[in-house]
């Protein structure tokens, strides 16, 4: 199936999946006492600034960023290992922000996560039986036969049996990565958040498991959430991708039309940052001057606008809040590029 | 019970002693590890049958065959009451070994425990635990020792809370800085996203992961234990005499060391011995653990 | 008759002794670097790079044999010279920037104090050093040099960390700068920064650069010359334009196609190459690629190929496609 649209026909198109609302994410900087010694009056970094965006089932949906972000802070709370200070994460109907521990064991159940690291993601001295059958253990599937639920994991990720009895350090980092999603598959989950599943695999070998991945969304109508700064493959597997910036969606919508039109600023010069694989290649590079400034130094009104080749007058007192280009696609920006189609 | 869950119980048990069986055997593959494993059986097995090894009453005076080189009847030679040395040390080593692997052993798994969940705990838990370690720590030993003899009496058992107490905090310490640092690693993070419970993280992920140093310590320590026991019951706080123990056949020696040398070495002998074969055993066995550093991977 | 190139590698082979066996790690590796020009050496894990690396700058582990080969830098052999000679090449005509610039940078030391103390064997004064360090850091791009001599390199950005790194390792003004991987742990839009400083500082300075990478795209923007690696062997070697325009051994062209930047058409079922790199201490007799390449004949299989030219410039190792080519 070479469509780009993965929506299974049963899935419910009409209310996503997950849904985020101004979710805000807020770190400490200073322990009360030394922030009252010090003077600081608001000791926190904003690392989710007011974040709103949707999956529906069967959609892959790609967040991109830099470091510093903020989208694997977004990918934690998500899952629960963070909580958000403000807005709302609704997972199929049911709000997650302010579940007790034992609720949130049963969400985990349905939402499958892939972190970054595909050798440190899985506990060293474990064998990777026991890793793959420890999915049922917690969420005390005591029936199943774990021995069969094991191969049935890695005949779908692809591997043989043998690799039941090997220890992590034992593993590629392509095998690794395949347990890790392996495990994330365990209990048939609904959505997967996979941050950075590229991260540490060869060029030649990172098709294997975007193909994995696309296969079993066609398989099991998953939904797919990828955080990653590799844009290259973020054209060709996601429906629909939302860039992030300094803890905002500066621009999100539909992939083709995104890479096609682009609209913020930011998102042109990521999109030109990229090095073609041709040394003849005329790329229109729009070069960013500095780096992200750090948390602690928020720049005023639009975050970009230090770095901006097009800022304007109003980018350093408002910050730009979101228009609308089509239903789908939405931007942040005063002097938005690209409009006139 | 179904027949399959049955299976996979013998499956596991069996599992287990094969994983024994092949520490033991990789453990015995290091020349160090071979040394270390030897050293320690053999101090077992003396200590464990010391009454069938004996040759003499540990503690029948006969004071004209005093200060007697080693020979066929005394193999060690005697002592300043004419006791037989090698029969003392046998008994020494009894109760040196039953002192320190009890105590430190009590002590490694509460240290262990409480470690853990200080360092993957709450703050508040991290906190009230740190303070008793530091509270226990800051109070000198001699003191102490002093106290809980006063209050309980001069005995083993004595002794052995005395240990227990002091090596708790050290542990303690040990495997919850080891724990913090891998609190925020990726494959905990993985397991919470996973959905594991507090106590399945802290006892199948990050126990394994941390008891390596602490199993090298703590071997260490035994010998340490020992110099312990010796101390006190020097000080009249642990072993009474005649009852031999390591220390007091060491500090009997001393005092006569111009009359009889063979007493300080057939004492200090065993000593080393036991240090060595520790440390070796320890230090293999944390080699054996550490899955990356297995030749065969 | 001062050679054109700063260094020539002939015919290197090294293995690493283990209890497995010996692992070869490179063999028969041939690799030219032209004065002034900037060599990119492509390969994927286990193609040997990094062993390349230290075989060029000494640093080979333990259990290391060079077997064979030679290294002629600057007229001399670099596997023929003893340590204490190394040492002098080593951080002033070699230098090197990798992928960590963490690795590179003393954290308890100012990051002025590191630029001064690395011209140690210059012998002008303090002042003289400092603002030839400061000059270094502005044209690598750091803001206000001059305040920021005395932060430490905690204090600065993962971006600038890098820029950082290179400045020292360029202070010293090598002939030679060996670049490990050194955008790999960086940002896009960083990259670009990074690689345009590189390019300008060294049409500046006229140095040679070694620059290892497995991002394609960057290779191609600023390489004069690619080595294409594959399990320790050199498969195909020519200019950039040879490789990306006319890749001709059958890993090569993989490679490319599987390079979702390449890839015109969004798909949602991208190309890999299936199978994996053949372990080191357990080499096939004939070609290495053999399991994996889609143009192989059973010849493959029996003998080891040799590399060969099939137009000028541009050698491959696979009689194969070199027949093809030439004929």
């Amino acid at each position: 199936m070479d469509s780009l649209s993965c929506v299974s026909p049963t899935a419910n198109i009409l209310n996503p999946l997950l849904e985020l609302t101004d979710v805000r994410v807020r770190f400490r900087t200073l322990s009360t006492t030394r922030a009252i010694l010090n003077g600081v009056s608001d000791p926190f970094v904003d690392a989710v600034n007011g974040v709103s965006l949707e999956i529906k089932e069967g959609e892959t949906y790609g967040l991109i960023g830099e470091s510093g972000s903020g989208k694997t802070t977004i990918a934690r709370s998500i899952i629960g290992l963070l909580k958000p200070q403000e807005g709302s994460i609704q997972y199929d109907g049911h709000e997650l922000i302010g579940r007790s521990t034992l609720e949130m064991k049963k969400i985990r159940r349905t939402i499958g996560a892939m972190f970054q690291d595909p050798v440190g993601s899985l506990s060293p001295r474990m064998s990777i039986y026991s890793l793959l059958a420890e999915p049922f253990k917690i969420h005390n599937q005591k029936d199943c036969d774990f021995e069969s639920e094991v191969r049935r994991l890695l005949e779908m990720v692809g591997l043989s049996y043998d690799f039941a009895n090997r220890y992590p350090h034992q593993l590629s980092g392509g095998q690794a990565r395949r347990i890790g999603v392996a495990r994330a598959l365990a209990l048939n989950p609904r959505l997967i958040i996979a941050d950075e599943p590229t991260a540490g695999l060869d060029v030649s070998v990172q098709g294997e498991i975007l193909n994995l991945l696309n296969k079993l969304q066609h398989q099991i109508g998953l939904s797919i959430l990828i955080i990653t700064h590799n844009l290259n493959i973020v054209r060709h597997i996601t429906d629909r991708m939302g860039i992030m910036y300094f803890g905002r969606i500066i621009e999100q919508g539909p992939t083709k039309a995104i890479f096609d039109s682009p609209v913020h600023p930011y998102t042109l010069a990521l999109l030109s940052a990229n090095p073609e694989p041709d040394p003849d290649a005329k790329i229109d590079r729009i070069e960013l001057e500095g780096e992200v400034p750090s948390l602690l130094n928020r720049p005023q009104g639009c975050e970009f606008h230090p770095r901006c080749p097009f800022v304007g007058n109003n980018c350093d007192t408002k910050f730009p809040f979101s228009t609308n280009v089509t239903k789908d696609h939405s931007y942040c920006c005063h002097y938005p590029r690209n409009l006139d189609c | 019970m179904s027949n399959l869950v049955i299976l996979q119980k013998i499956q596991r048990i069996s599992g287990a002693w094969h994983g024994l069986f092949r520490t033991v055997q990789r453990v015995a593959h290091e020349p160090l590890g071979a040394l270390g494993l030897f050293l320690v059986v053999f101090v077992l097995i003396s200590a464990i049958g010391a009454d069938w090894w004996s040759t003499h009453e540990p503690n029948q005076i006969n004071v004209r065959a005093a200060f007697a080189s080693p020979s066929l009847e005394h193999f060690l030679g005697t002592d300043q009451l004419g006791r037989d040395i090698f029969s003392r040390v046998l008994v020494g080593g009894q109760i040196a070994l039953k002192v320190s692997l009890i105590s430190i052993g009590v002590a490694l798994l509460i240290g262990l425990t409480l470690g853990l969940i200080a360092g993957f705990g709450p703050r508040w838990v991290d906190n009230i635990l740190m303070l008793l370690f530091d509270s226990v720590r800051s109070f000198p030993t001699v003191m102490f020792a002093l106290a809980v003899v006063t209050l309980f009496g001069p005995s083993l058992t004595t002794i052995m809370i005395i240990v227990i107490v002091t090596q708790i905090p050290i542990y303690g310490r040990m495997v919850r800085s080891q724990t913090l640092a891998l609190k925020n690693s990726e494959f905990i993070l993985t397991e919470r996203a996973i959905g594991a419970g507090f106590f399945r993280i802290i006892f199948v992920h990050m126990l394994p992961n941390v008891i390596g140093p602490l199993l090298i310590l703590a071997s260490m320590d035994i010998p340490f234990v020992i110099t312990i026991e010796a101390g006190l019951s020097f000080l009249g706080m642990g072993v009474r005499p005649p009852t031999p123990s390591w220390g007091t056949i060491l500090n009997d020696g001393y005092s006569y060391i111009y009359n009889s040398p063979w007493p300080v070495i057939a004492g200090g002998i065993p000593v080393i011995l036991t240090t060595l074969g520790f440390t070796f055993l320890g230090e293999s066995l944390r080699d054996v653990f550490d899955p990356k550093l297995r030749k065969d991977a | 008759m001062a050679s054109a190139n700063i260094l020539e590698i002939t015919n290197l082979n090294v293995g690493f002794v283990t209890e497995r066996g010996t692992l070869k790690a490179l063999r028969d590796v041939d690799l030219t670097i032209p004065n002034g020009a900037i060599v990119g050496v492509v390969g994927e894990s286990g193609c040997g790079k990094s062993t390349l690396i230290n075989s060029i700058i000494g640093l080979l582990a333990n259990n290391a044999q060079v077997t064979s080969g030679a290294m002629i830098f600057e007229g001399s052999d670099l596997l023929s010279k003893s340590e204490q000679e190394l040492r002098a090449i080593r951080g002033q005509r070699i230098s090197m920037v990798s992928q960590d610039p963490m690795t590179a940078l003393n954290p308890i030391l100012s990051i002025g104090t590191q630029m001064i103390d690395i011209q140690y064997r210059n012998a002008s004064s303090r002042d003289e050093k400092r603002a030839r360090s400061i000059n270094m850091l502005s044209r690598v791009g750091i803001p206000d040099p001059e305040t920021r001599f005395n932060d430490y390199p905690h204090q600065f950005s993962g971006g600038m960390r890098q820029r950082i790194a290179i400045a020292m390792a360029l202070q010293v003004e090598p002939t030679l700068l060996i670049a490990d991987e050194p955008t790999t742990a960086l940002d896009a839009t960083l990259e670009v920064q990074i690689i345009r400083r590189l390019n300008d500082l060294q049409q500046n300075m006229g140095c040679s650069i070694l620059f290892v990478s497995h991002h394609l795209g960057v290779i191609a923007e600023l390489c004069d010359y690619v080595v294409v690696m594959y399990g320790g062997e050199v498969v195909e070697q020519g200019s950039v334009r040879d490789i990306f325009h006319r890749a001709s051994h059958p890993y090569t062209q993989k490679l490319l196609e599987c390079d979702p930047a390449s890839i015109a058409q969004a798909t949602h079922s991208l190309p890999t190459i299936p199978g994996e790199v053949p372990n080191l201490d357990e080499l096939p007799s004939g070609c290495i690629f053999f399991d994996r390449c889609d143009h192989s004949y059973d010849s493959c299989q029996r003998s080891h190929p040799r590399i060969e030219q099939i137009e000028a410039g541009h050698w491959i190792r696979c009689p194969v496609l070199a027949q093809q080519q030439t004929s």
